[in-house]
């Protein structure tokens, strides 16, 4: 019975997002733009809530609760300042410039807008190699998600390899016919789900809890309720929670499902709105889902059998058909973020690995069909990976969001400063790698310093380097110095 | 956008970042209406955020990317 009425839940949302996808589909156009940015027409509703769902991965309700189960609910800070802060800075100083840059220019990718600028398809190429490297194994990773979460929701009856392949599937299916706006409108619709049936768990568990006092009384009773309740810990030091903030939040952005949302934007008006409400949505979702995780361990309850403890508090107080629902919606957060993600990766390399290297002169319909058969192979590459699965959910994610990052700062000092070089920017972008990737493989390359993580550090690495690099060496002749100062308006 | 608009914007920027972990509050173990004191200022703070944000959006919005002579005229003020 409870199996069934599991199975039900999420097929019954498998389904409703086919149909949303086939009413997205019969409104695209056959060209390459609109199956990767829906033609850049996107309101304030669908851009937040698309950017927001897709940074909902398997984090938001598996690793966040689970970390302030283990650590404390600190979290919900560094997850403030990331996101709430940090990333909303970047949307303007990155996301408005891109923006309008993409508007003028027709640019699809983060990759296609720098190698116009600094004249060099190489570059281009090597940005989508780099976007692709990190990106590979968060899809994976998320694939991997999605088959633990279904094995452990139906008592192994759906073995992991079946769940995942089913979820590999259903993702192809719907992203090679909805394209992005069919991905987008199923965010919006799952993005409100979620945060409703957040919310309804929130309030459920704290009324059976006898109200918030009690609940966090009981924490406090526990061994570990100072530890949990005062801020800071031996785990959250100010240069883990700093490091951790800046490095994620810098890496969000540079994403390129997230990046590409730069470019999605219907007006000025829709990125002004998405900017002043991000804050608000953060404190919204991560606030009462991190609560649980950290109350969770004040009642005692243990981990579950997978390794997640929020599927394990809505089964301690929560009806069945309620608790299928939340972590049916969990699920649904990792297939958008995975749908979106193997969207870019497709754009990654068809707009700048086939296009540049190998067709140049591809037409808009051409590059349209070869995007949607790069959506295949991607995916079923990921979950053959993801059927070896090496790491856990955490480090590999974390890996992959410091990684990003280190493309950030290049990035910022390209848009904004005229005498950024290709010397410059190429060396920053690899030097930042290279430490990035050696602080993460060798020992030689420590992972903290005094406290500060790598990623942070090769941040300011590829800072110094895009910056001194630039001014040691002239701008190549077919550089565009101009073309990101020119024209910029939104009217 | 006037020069004192210019400076102030990048240093309210600072500030949102630098207070947005109450460091002031650290180790701090009181518990405000059934909740952890700096869970209270995180909420309070990112909704302060998000009106700045919308100030920003209504009187400085293009400062740094569109060219000073828009920007004077104060954005998208009717």
């Amino acid at each position: 019975m409870t199996l069934a009425v599991q199975l039900g839940i999420i097929v019954g949302y498998l389904l409703v997002a086919l149909a949303v996808g086939l009413v997205a589909y019969r409104l695209s156009e056959r060209t390459a733009e609109d199956f990767y940015l829906a033609s850049r027409t996107f309101g304030t509703v669908v851009l937040l809530f698309t950017t927001f769902a897709t940074l909902l991965s398997a984090f938001t309700f598996f690793a966040g609760p689970n970390l302030a189960y283990q650590a404390g609910p600190e979290y919900i800070l560094v997850m403030g300042l990331m996101d709430g802060i940090i990333f909303a800075i970047l949307w303007y100083v990155v996301g408005y410039k891109q923006w309008l840059l993409g508007r003028q220019h027709g640019y699809v990718t983060l990759g296609e807008m720098l190698g116009d600028r600094f004249g060099s398809r190489w570059l281009r190429g090597l940005v989508a190699v780099i976007g692709l490297v990190w990106l590979f194994p968060y899809v994976m990773l998320q694939q991997a998600g999605a088959g633990t979460a279904l094995s452990a929701l139906t008592d192994g009856a759906v073995p992991y390899a079946a769940g995942a392949g089913l979820i590999t599937l259903f993702m192809i299916l719907y992203v090679v016919v909805a394209g992005m706006r069919g991905i987008a409108w199923t965010d919006t619709l799952q993005g409100a789900f979620m945060l409703v049936m957040t919310w309804l768990s929130f309030l459920w568990i704290v009324v059976a809890l006898g109200g918030p006092g009690a609940a966090t009384g009981t924490l406090a009773a526990s061994d570990v309720g100072t530890e949990f309740l005062g801020l800071g810990s031996d785990f959250y030091s100010p240069q883990w929670m700093l490091s951790t903030a800046i490095v994620i939040g810098f890496g969000v952005a540079m994403f390129p499902q997230v990046n590409q949302r730069f470019f999605v934007a219907g007006s000025e008006r829709v990125l002004k709105r998405s900017f002043a409400l991000w804050p608000i949505l953060c404190v919204l979702l991560f606030v009462p889902a991190f609560v649980l995780g950290s109350w969770a361990r004040g009642l005692g309850l243990e981990m579950g059998a997978d390794g997640n403890v929020l599927p394990v508090i809505l089964a301690e107080y929560t009806p069945v058909w309620f608790a299928a629902l939340v972590i049916a919606g969990a699920m649904a957060a990792m297939m958008s973020s995975s749908d979106s993600m193997l969207l870019s990766g497709s754009s990654y390399v068809t707009r700048d690995l086939y296009r540049p290297f190998v067709d140049d002169g591809l037409s808009e319909r051409r590059e349209d069909a070869i995007a949607r058969v790069i959506v295949v192979l991607f995916a079923l590459s990921t979950f053959v990976a993801s059927l070896y699965n090496p790491a856990t959910l955490f480090e590999l994610g974390d890996a992959a969001f410091s990684g990003f990052a280190q493309l950030a700062l290049p990035v910022v000092v390209a848009l904004y400063w005229r005498k950024t070089t290709r010397r410059g920017i190429a060396a920053g972008i690899v030097g930042s790698q290279l430490f990035y990737l050696a602080s993460l493989f060798t020992a030689t390359v420590p992972s903290t310093y005094a406290g500060w993580s790598a990623g942070l550090v090769g941040m300011l690495l590829g800072l110094v380097l895009t910056v001194g690099v630039s001014a040691l060496t002239a701008p190549a002749a077919d550089e565009r110095r101009a073309i990101y100062f020119e024209g910029m308006r939104a009217d | 956008m006037n020069r004192f608009e210019r400076v102030v914007w990048p240093l309210v920027a600072i500030v949102l970042v630098a207070l947005s972990i109450p460091w002031f509050l650290w180790g701090s173990t009181t518990v405000v209406a059934g909740f952890p004191i700096w869970l209270w200022w995180h909420v309070g703070w990112m909704a302060l955020a998000s009106v700045v944000f919308w100030l920003f959006a209504t009187r400085a919005w293009g400062l740094g990317i569109e060219p000073p002579d828009r920007t004077a005229s104060g954005g998208e003020r009717p």
